[in-house]
């Protein structure tokens, strides 16, 4: 039930009592509550549970963390040239 | 999809278990808190990659499993009620209760609804002010925020015709609770990721530091979930004991200010019992009193169901990281999610129902010791 999927959001509608917007999961749109993130803007990605945005997903950060989950790799190759049994 | 594709690369988990492999000198037991991790884990397998010097628990981070019997007895007694258009997310519709369950109630011609979110009842609750429409609002941190909301604007736009059935829980006093145990075998813990985009993990720094024991928020995806097992297993390595996260991506230190406030609004911390692990001081939430007036338990006066667990069941040990699914002597047999004895073999978190969707066998006894 803490499931929480990734989307991008595509259209804001201030009109109403609830902020709200449309977000994009790789194809399928969802009316989504954006009263727990003022600060999304069109074009974010943002993580949704129960209809409502909880985070925007921090780029910034996200490409930190892929970058160092690389590094794991590299260190990874560095290891395995100086000892090419360990790589079989 | 982007922000879960990445996570999933199969070359770099490879990279991620072998550094795991390397790093561990001995054998750690980490339990993942959330439901929805232990499904991760299983779905993909990532039981099997881990070298045998990682051993997962799984925890109680199932909000449906933890709901006590009483309130799922509750429930279906309003839901019986002519009255009454009854919404649930879908995986409280199977949980047995003493003597039925909310879908059996369904199948009798009660009127109970499948919604998406809380806002879909209240939508209800506006489309037919002749109805009186129940939200069971069962859940984490994760999603007291949306149904903290729905109260609120039902407050807001005076609808009469609406009302809560609350069950919910609070992560870190259950985490207390079962590190507190004399017998706690648990070395590390990984934090429930989405729990944390809302409070944070500031909560969690106070039980590392009690427990001397590293807490890292992690997410959900196979390389996510390495990730903080890699962080875990790197701080045990080094004799450290603080709370890291590992999901910077979604979440930060303090969480989500406007959602924690809007919780904070509607809801206040109370006493709570889970079941499978009894009454835990200030571990949930309850209805503040200006907001009485949408409490279903009030409006119905169901306060007096109770209800008592059958014994065949030993969800409770499961849910404590005591036993594996598949060592109960019912799992598979005279419990599947067709016919469960209980709520961990039918919710999409419950620890029995991952065990039996992707086909987990009874392992050898030496295997589970």
């Amino acid at each position: 039930m803490c499931l929480a999927v990734p989307g991008r959001l595509v259209e804001i509608s201030d009109g109403g009592e609830l902020r709200m917007g449309r977000v994009d999961f790789g194809g399928v749109t969802r009316q989504t509550c954006l009263a727990y993130v003022p600060e999304a803007r069109v074009g974010d990605y943002l993580l949704v549970h129960v209809g409502f945005a909880l985070s925007r997903v921090d780029e910034q950060a996200a490409m930190e963390t892929l970058r160092t989950l690389a590094e794991i790799g590299e260190l990874e190759r560095a290891a395995a040239e100086d000892d090419p049994e360990g790589a079989s | 999809m982007r922000h879960l594709d990445e996570y999933r690369d199969e070359a770099s988990v490879a990279r991620v278990v072998r550094r795991i492999r390397e790093t561990a000198s001995r054998r750690w037991a980490l339990m993942e808190v959330c439901g929805g991790q232990t499904h991760s884990i299983l779905k993909f397998g990532m039981d099997r990659l881990l070298p045998e010097t990682v051993e997962l628990i799984h925890g109680p981070g199932c909000p449906v499993c933890v709901t006590p019997l009483e309130l799922v007895d509750r429930a279906i007694a309003i839901a019986s009620r002519p009255e009454v258009i009854f919404c649930s997310f879908g995986d409280m519709l199977r949980v047995p209760g003493s003597s039925s369950d909310l879908l059996k109630v369904k199948a009798k011609g009660g009127d109970v609804r499948i919604v998406y979110s809380p806002l879909d009842a209240l939508r209800l609750a506006r489309q037919h002010p002749e109805r009186r429409v129940v939200f069971f609002a069962v859940g984490f941190e994760t999603t007291a925020p949306a149904n903290a909301m729905a109260v609120h604007r039902a407050a807001a736009e005076g609808l009469s015709n609406f009302s809560v059935l609350v069950a919910h829980v609070l992560v870190p006093p259950a985490l207390e609770a079962l590190l507190a145990c004399e017998d706690a075998r648990i070395d590390g813990l990984l934090a429930p990721g989405h729990v944390c985009t809302v409070t944070g993990y500031r909560d969690y720094e106070p039980v590392a530091a009690r427990h001397q024991i590293p807490i890292v928020v992690t997410g959900f995806e196979p390389l996510d979930l390495l990730n903080g097992i890699l962080a875990a297993v790197r701080q045990l390595e080094r004799g450290e004991a603080r709370v890291e996260n590992r999901y910077t991506r979604a979440v930060v230190r303090d969480g989500n200010p406007g959602a924690r406030a809007m919780v904070d609004e509607v809801f206040a911390v109370s006493d709570r019992s889970w079941r499978g692990l009894g009454s835990i001081p200030l571990s949930g939430l309850a209805l503040r009193p200006r907001y009485a007036a949408f409490d279903a338990c009030g409006v119905f006066d169901v306060a007096s169901v109770t209800a008592s667990e059958p014994a065949e069941c030993r969800a409770g040990l499961v849910l404590q990281g005591r036993l594996r699914p598949t060592d109960c002597p019912a799992f598979g047999t005279g419990c599947t999610p067709e016919h469960p004895l209980g709520a961990t073999m039918v919710s999409t978190e419950g620890a029995c129902a991952a065990y039996f969707h992707y086909r987990r066998s009874p392992q050898p006894a030496a295997a589970s010791a």
